[in-house]
């Protein structure tokens, strides 16, 4: 660490746009429950962002809790571990819910979660260490986007970066599944963070959380509080404002730092990493005991959930044996979102397994599945003004429609996270998301040619 | 499950906001003004508001019909055209008229171009030049304010404060303020205006970039020409263009920037006729220009996020 360490953030920067979407937090203050072991779970061979894992074991074999079962097969890619003690029935191929077939090891229970024998606590002592013990571990980016973690921080080393910023926002509805992560395992969390800083030679780091999880707050604040490692006092808390998006990276990096991500670079090139706090907590547990990635916490909500609640479950286990833990639906289900309701993909099934980077399932009634009818564009500029990136999405709408390339490129396309703050304040409620899906597609086949 | 379930792109919550309750919002923002043109000028203001209305509406009704289209009158943007044209007009205009002029303000100005969203030009201000260039006589005729309490129905005529300036003479500004002068129904409370103004703000209706960019600019050419400034605020229907004219998403920039060069571009128009012109009144006409050369200014201020490189190419 340098002698003067960079000084924490006392009050947050502000974004440009974003929506007042609403907080639906109702699971907040339950504690999570655990959910007992499936008769089967589905694991499909692509859990992150990269290339898929290749299966290495067949059918009939004999797997343990923490056997590997997928190999990773390139340098963006992360192991995938046995979640539950069985047999390998088959190796099938499983649809997702990005519409892709992908394979998939199907393993069915024998009911005892056996641990396997090559769980061993990692030994750390460089950032050599810590960076195998990541790739090791299985760890992917937990907060949704399923980038694999190690190759994020072996990225970091040249890159000299400053602040690490703990992604604590949760600014998408329902989800609390990482609000109950920092309460329950508020020791794993900081012990996570302190391993990160040490390891990586990170002068500080920043948890940027939503003023809405206060419980959470004084559970990080206390334990950074009592914590003796010398790391502890470089790590703050720090508070923002409850607006969406405001855990997208670059949006968190500004209100974090007031640095800004330039277009088409990354959180290293301004000297942060940016981590969900629920991977810092695995990271910090991993450490401590060894067991790879095998279990989520997942939040359960929406109009058609019975009791809608946390639950950890092994990874690979079907949505619809959650469901049925969680009281089975209420209602008809007219829409099962996986992930939150602003940026989460809609399941055509709830067969479909559980991924590491899984940490909600929405399930709406009939009623609520159904969108306000699309009317026409009335150029009021909500969408322009509630854009993060300055983007002017009402143009991007025309040049779609027109098919113009070149104004889609001047239009900055590329830049759109598709955060859906624009399409959620809509007036006329056109899918401009999904416009400027096509439109990237245009983009894409355009400079194919 | 055997069923599929219902799949859509993402987000898969949206606004409550809609497009007529934005347009409820601007009927409520006008309502001040309305009131006022009822009390200054008599039942026969709601009567002229209630038919152009009514036009309105029917035609936008038959006019989606005929065109084959979805029935779009609960979106409310045709009964604010209609209010916006009733509140432009001299209250002893016929009904007829009025209705003639709604007719094609929506027919004409807005359905043809492809209904809302799709119009170029302000449809209610399109309409008053129309009727201003088709019935000069009894689109200049100017009731008395409270004529209806003297008990003569006809003939009873005032000049605008224009007028009475350009003649050489001076209305008190406490008329202007309150409304109690000659002009159209809904442009001469100025009170009444600024409250609605105040509401569509709080409301986040509009941004107040364009009012204030018009009204400034008119303000600081009163000054520089020596001219008074807050009878040209409070005068003619500066007001009234200012916040629901060059206000109307339609018509008007997107972004930013734009709106700072419609609105300069308005407020110097508008002094420029008020000044030079044979006119008594350039609100309308300017923001109409204006309107018609929102395409340019949306080219000029685009956001750019392409290279350099590319750019010069």
């Amino acid at each position: 660490m340098k002698n003067s360490p960079l000084a924490l953030p006392k009050k947050p920067f502000s974004f440009h746009g974003g929506a007042n979407t609403p907080h639906y937090k109702n699971t907040r203050q339950k504690q999570s429950e655990i959910m007992p072991c499936p008769e089967q779970v589905v694991l499909p061979m692509l859990q992150h962002i990269g290339k898929p894992c290749k299966p290495c074991v067949k059918k009939g074999f004999s797997v343990a809790v923490g056997d590997i079962i997928g190999k990773d097969t390139g340098h963006i890619s992360a192991p995938i571990y046995a979640p539950i003690s069985g047999k390998v029935t088959k190796i099938t191929q499983v649809r997702l819910a990005n519409g892709r077939l992908y394979d998939a090891v199907v393993i069915a229970s024998d009911g005892e979660m056996r641990m396997s024998k090559s769980i061993k606590v990692p030994v750390i002592n460089s950032d050599t260490d810590l960076i195998r013990a990541v790739h090791d571990s299985g760890l992917v980016g937990l907060g949704g986007a399923g980038f694999p973690t190690h190759v994020k921080i072996d990225n970091h080393q040249e890159n000299k970066c400053d602040t690490l910023i703990v992604n604590f926002s949760e600014c998408e509805p329902f989800i609390t599944a990482d609000n109950r992560e920092a309460v329950e395992n508020t020791d794993d969390v900081l012990y996570g963070i302190i391993t990160l800083l040490r390891y990586l030679h990170v002068e500080r780091a920043v948890i940027g959380v939503e003023d809405n999880k206060p419980d959470a707050i004084k559970a990080l604040k206390a334990a950074i509080e009592k914590s003796c490692d010398e790391e502890s006092r470089h790590i703050c808390v720090l508070k923002l404002k409850s607006r969406y998006p405001q855990g997208a990276e670059k949006v968190l990096i500004k209100a974090c730092t007031g640095r800004t991500v330039p277009p088409h670079k990354l959180p290293v090139d301004v000297g942060c990493i940016v981590m969900n706090i629920t991977s810092v907590g695995f990271l910090g547990s991993y450490i401590r005991t060894g067991v790879p990635l095998i279990s989520k916490r997942i939040t359960i909500d929406g109009s058609a959930v019975s009791e809608p609640k946390n639950v950890i479950v092994p990874i690979g286990t079907p949505v619809k044996d959650i469901i049925s833990f969680c009281g089975g639906y209420k209602e008809a289900c007219g829409k099962l979102i996986i992930g939150g309701p602003m940026t989460g993909i809609a399941a055509p099934n709830d067969d479909i397994p559980i991924l590491k980077q899984t940490n909600a399932v929405i399930a709406l009634n009939k009623k609520d599945a159904v969108q306000p009818p699309v009317t026409d564009c009335i150029r009021c500029g909500r969408c322009i003004s509630s854009c993060p990136m300055r983007l002017s999405p009402v143009l991007i709408e025309t040049a779609v429609k027109m098919k113009n390339v070149a104004s889609l490129n001047r239009n900055g396309i590329s830049l759109c996270m598709e955060c859906g703050s624009c399409a959620y304040n809509c007036p006329a409620h056109r899918p401009l998301v999904q416009v400027i899906r096509m439109g990237k597609a245009m983009v894409r086949n355009t400079s194919k040619e | 499950m055997e069923e599929i379930l219902n799949i859509s792109v993402s987000p898969h919550i949206k606004t409550k906001n809609t497009t007529a309750r934005i347009m409820l919002d601007v009927i409520i923002a006008l309502l001040p003004a309305m009131a006022a043109a009822i009390i200054i000028f008599g039942i026969r203001a709601f009567i002229i508001i209630a038919d152009t209305v009514f036009a309105a509406v029917l035609s936008e009704y038959i006019c989606r019909r005929v065109m084959k289209r979805d029935n779009t009158i609960t979106d409310l943007s045709a009964v604010v055209t209609g209010i916006l044209l009733a509140l432009n007009l001299p209250v002893g205009i016929s009904p007829a008229i009025a209705a003639f002029g709604a007719v094609i303000a929506i027919v004409v100005v807005k359905q043809m171009f492809g209904g809302i969203g799709n119009n170029f030009v302000n449809p209610a201000l399109a309409a008053r030049i129309i009727l201003m260039s088709s019935f000069p006589k009894a689109m200049t005729t100017w009731a008395v304010p409270f004529y209806y309490k003297s008990g003569e129905v006809d003939a009873v005529t005032s000049a605008t404060p224009f007028v009475i300036h350009n003649g050489g003479g001076e209305v008190p500004l406490k008329d202007l303020f309150f409304g109690t002068t000659g002009g159209c129904m809904g442009e001469t409370c100025a009170l009444a205006l600024i409250t609605g103004f105040i509401y569509l703000l709080i409301r986040r209706i509009i941004t107040p970039v364009i009012p204030l960019t018009y009204i400034g600019t008119v303000a600081l050419m009163a000054f520089i020409w020596q001219e008074n400034v807050l009878f040209h605020i409070l005068s003619g229907g500066l007001l009234i263009s200012a916040v629901f004219m060059a206000s109307d998403y339609t018509t008007t920039p997107i972004n930013t920037r734009g709106k700072v060069i419609f609105g300069i571009g308005c407020g110097m128009l508008t002094f420029l006729i008020r000044y030079y012109g044979n006119l008594p009144e350039g609100v309308s006409f300017s923001v109409l220009i204006m309107n018609i050369l929102v395409p340019l200014i949306e080219r000029a201020t685009q956001p750019r996020f392409d290279k350099k490189e590319e750019r010069n190419v």
